[in-house]
């Protein structure tokens, strides 16, 4: 019977990885064309690579949003992880229910619901747009991820390494990080990665929580998008493409090898 | 699950800082996008009024009450406008996370029928779309669609059609886009779900005689069923208010219902009406979302 379904389920699995990845194939084969007209086959070149280069507003606005997606996801990182040790660790809490609620909903909460509320906050505190208010909103959507990746590791985690530690007169703080916060590191490291992708790609939230000055990326792109395909778009996109991708296929093999090394400590 | 029932200070050093900034920063927020819902336009900066002035004390706290009132949800439900892109909305959602879990499901179940070794190459495929930017994904569909784009010229040389289509600016790009971008959505809950399926239960079925297409109806379906709740509602909801795809993708005849909120917000600058729209959509999405919760909280505590 298994047999019979495989050309069924060969076909389904490559006519969805053919749909995700064709459109991103396109645009990355049309980022080198030499032609100024989008559709028009110019040869291969480099030439919209190197306008990049000269874009200053766009290679300010690089800048800016690697800033606010490393802040933000480092504190998100932090804020995340101690929001999945309390919703793994603390049993029922006062409160628990509410909190949790919290961790949930921002995940699939519309965005501009989010980035008008965040933004009414910060003109009810009177607080000026702009890089600290873009850094505040993605902190406060990522962390909600992070805890997610964190919470499903620790879930799965032997406790007994954590209890081993307590009984050894490790103050459960100090078992926390001397003992698990090094076994689940891969998971942390794959929130913040994970954080920090979100932040560099968020638009919606940015767009009401920005100010003059913090023009983000991905607001720099959306601008310009909105007045038609421009070649130099598809350079910058394949570039961000690039970097995510190695950054994804490397910390998965990271996360193999530790999961390599780890397991038989986590087991024995 | 708890050792150690009581709550001790340095537990509530740990949960204060998480809780503490997702008040302030994610339900404090909603309060206060209530509170201006129910405030009326003023040409002022900020554009609204009343304000309460915790300086005036008790008068202060009657005057902002007096001045609250439901204008902004009356205009809500008498303009056609503003119910027409709800409807909108819903539609959408609702036939493009139908189209999500055709694609989306056979999809995962190929993925977890995939020999083991290949497993984790499968989902990395299907993750890494997800941490590209979203915006990125919309905007290549432009080059694809727009009326001199791929899609033509390729259908012109095929001869499939003789004039170019309008694919862009249409509600058919609005499904392209929204499909596109959600397939991981979808597909990952799914496959997370039929990979932990027990194979000796098809096999059982197989064993009794029950043809391949009934087993699937009767026991791979019913099984999957957590995995398609949490799919659907990953999809479901946030297309909802989807912004950005019938943005770049949609005809401007009729809009979604987070593009009205994003036009009154930043083109009319009617920050009441864009409070009461969000009001409305999140009282809409309220029951799945709570859906939602449950279930996340569920697969991931009683694991």
């Amino acid at each position: 019977m298994l047999r019979g379904m495989s050309t069924f389920n060969v076909v389904a699995v490559a006519f969805g990885l053919a749909f995700l990845y064709l459109p991103i194939l396109i645009l990355v084969v049309y980022s080198f064309n030499h032609s100024q007209l989008v559709t028009v086959w110019g040869g291969w070149s480099l030439r919209w690579y190197r306008e990049l280069l000269h874009d200053e507003a766009m290679l300010s606005s690089v800048w800016i949003s690697l800033r606010v997606a490393a802040l933000s996801a480092t504190v998100a990182t932090v804020l995340g992880t101690l929001a999945a040790a309390a919703l793994t660790r603390f049993g029922r809490f006062r409160g628990r229910l509410l909190f949790s609620g919290m961790i949930y909903a921002p995940l699939v909460m519309p965005e501009v619901i989010t980035g008008l509320a965040l933004l009414l906050l910060f003109v009810a505190l009177d607080a000026d747009r702009g890089f600290w208010t873009v850094t505040i909103a993605h902190t406060t959507l990522t962390m909600c991820f992070v805890t997610i990746v964190v919470q499903s590791r620790l879930i799965g985690f032997d406790r007994s390494l954590e209890e081993a530690a307590w009984d050894l007169g490790c103050a459960p703080w100090k078992a926390f990080l001397v003992v698990t916060l090094p076994l689940i590191a891969p998971a942390v490291a794959a929130g913040w990665l994970l954080a920090f992708a979100l932040s560099l790609d968020d638009l919606v939230i940015a767009s009401f929580t920005s100010g003059p000055g913090a023009t983000t990326l991905p607001l720099r792109i959306y601008s310009q998008v909105r007045l038609g395909v421009k070649p130099e778009i598809n350079a910058i996109c394949t570039i961000l493409i690039a970097v995510v991708a190695l950054a994804t296929v490397a910390l998965s093999l990271a996360a193999k090898r530790s999961a390599l090394r780890g397991d038989p400590a986590a087991q024995g | 699950m708890s050792s150690r029932p009581t709550q001790s200070w340095s537990q509530r050093a740990v949960l204060a800082a998480p809780y503490l900034w997702l008040v302030v920063f994610f339900l404090i927020p909603f309060a206060i996008v209530f509170k201006l819902s129910l405030s009326q336009t003023a040409v002022a900066q900020p554009p609204y009024v009343p304000l309460l002035d915790l300086g005036a004390g008790f008068a202060g706290l009657v005057d902002f009450l007096r001045g609250l009132g439901v204008e902004t949800y009356v205009l809500l439900f008498s303009d056609t406008l503003y119910l027409h892109a709800y409807f909108k909305s819903l539609i959408v959602a609702l036939v493009s996370t139908a189209i999500l879990l055709l694609i989306g499901f056979p999809m995962a179940y190929g993925m977890a029928r995939a020999p083991r070794r290949l497993q984790p190459l499968l989902v990395m495929l299907v993750v890494l779309p997800f941490w590209t930017s979203f915006l990125i994904r919309v905007y290549a569909w432009i080059n694809i669609l727009q009326r001199d784009g791929l899609l033509n010229s390729a259908l012109l040389q095929l001869r499939i059609i003789d004039t170019p289509v309008a694919w862009l600016a249409s509600d058919t790009a609005i499904f392209i886009g929204v499909v596109y971008s959600y397939l991981p959505f979808m597909v990952l809950p799914l496959y997370a779900r039929l990979e932990q399926l027990d194979r000796s239960l098809l096999e059982a079925a197989a064993d009794l005689g029950t043809p391949p297409w009934k087993t699937f109806w009767l026991v791979t379906v019913p099984l999957a069923l957590p995995g398609v709740a949490a799919g659907v509602l990953l999809s479901f909801i946030p297309i909802v208010g989807e912004f950005v795809i019938p943005d770049l993708l949609g005809g401007s005849d009729s809009q979604m219902i987070g593009q009205v909120l994003w036009v009154e917000f930043f083109a009319n600058k009617d920050w009441p009406v864009a409070a009461a729209i969000a009001t409305v959509l999140l009282a809409l999405l309220v029951i799945p979302i709570l859906l939602y919760e449950r279930a996340q909280r569920r697969a991931l505590e009683q694991r």
